[in-house]
């Protein structure tokens, strides 16, 4: 992962796809968000989703599952090199997340992250702060989510 | 049971709901899945990270909070979904075996402009643990719909 010096304002990452299928909906549906438009297909078909939808904490869930998972490769390369590998802190919370249109079964969104802004902690010492649009897109190029995240982000020179 | 409409959702505290313990077992189950980060995963990691300790996926508390509040209120609610959340606040960690209460206040109820059989209704929903300490703070709009507007 990177080190904060290492990010850019507008740097994009592509973070993956994924294939949201009516058992995985379902499955995560019936431990989380029980709505009825999550777990049956009619149901959702006559709900303003229009088709049996994924629930919206599945759609976040998943986008964090292909963003530990890009780190994680980019941590791999950066290890292959030789080079010294950064640890992410946790989130102190996200804005703005918007569910702008449905996930249905069978749809494959595609998550990229934009760097908006960052700046050093003032309490946190050898740490920055870092924001970034988090969006998905589905398989006709139709916006589905996005959010703007706060990530602790470690700095490379510790003075 | 009576079906709760927009109608219902008036400003002001609308209830506590909990207390639902989250064990170990489902924070490493969430993490293995969907956020397998050595901090909710590995305990001699998450001793070394800013949380200091085994923690759940900040990802996995929401999705427990849309579970209490369905369980709460929404699985009984006229609702139509919810078109996302403008400002989430993780403020501590989710341990092991944490006691969840969520209290959900109305900060809005108003008639859509685009959708007037419906209503938009504001929640700030406040998670806190057994002992009282706030976890996580959301406020998120819930599309309900009117009564008089012919509710199921």
């Amino acid at each position: 992962m990177h080190f904060f010096e290492d990010m850019e304002i507008g740097q994009r990452r592509e973070l993956g796809s994924f294939t949201f299928t009516a058992d995985n909906i379902k499955k995560f549906a019936a431990q989380f968000d029980p709505q009825r438009f999550h777990l049956d297909e009619e149901e959702g078909r006559k709900s303003l989703f229009g088709g049996l939808a994924a629930s919206g904490w599945h759609v976040g869930s998943v986008c964090m599952k292909l963003m530990v998972a890009h780190g994680q490769r980019q941590i791999r390369e950066a290890t292959a090199r030789g080079e010294e590998v950064a640890t992410w802190g946790p989130s102190p919370g996200f804005r703005e997340l918007r569910w702008i249109r449905p996930v249905l079964a069978g749809d494959t969104i595609s998550f990229s992250s934009v760097v908006e802004t960052k700046r050093v902690s003032d309490s946190r010492p050898g740490w920055g702060i870092m924001q970034a649009r988090n969006t998905g897109i589905n398989q006709r190029g139709e916006q589905v989510y996005s959010f703007l995240a706060t990530a602790f982000v470690p700095l490379r020179s510790k003075d | 049971m009576t079906t709760l409409t927009f109608e219902d959702f008036t400003p002001g505290h609308f209830g506590r709901f909990g207390p639902r313990r989250v064990t170990r077992e489902e924070i490493l189950a969430f993490a293995a899945e969907f956020d397998p980060q050595p901090m909710h995963l590995d305990e001699e990691a998450a001793q070394r990270s800013m949380l200091k300790g085994l923690s759940g996926s900040g990802w996995h508390l929401c999705s427990v909070v849309m579970r209490m509040m369905f369980d709460g209120f929404i699985g009984r609610t006229a609702s139509l979904g919810s078109p996302g959340v403008n400002e989430l606040r993780w403020l501590a960690p989710l341990r092991p075996d944490d006691e969840l209460t969520l209290d959900v206040e109305v900060a809005e109820a108003r008639v859509s402009k685009s959708r007037p059989e419906t209503g938009i209704v504001t929640v700030k929903s406040v998670v806190r643990n057994a002992a009282g300490q706030v976890l996580c703070e959301m406020v998120s709009p819930l599309i309900v719909k009117r009564r008089d507007a012919g509710a199921a």
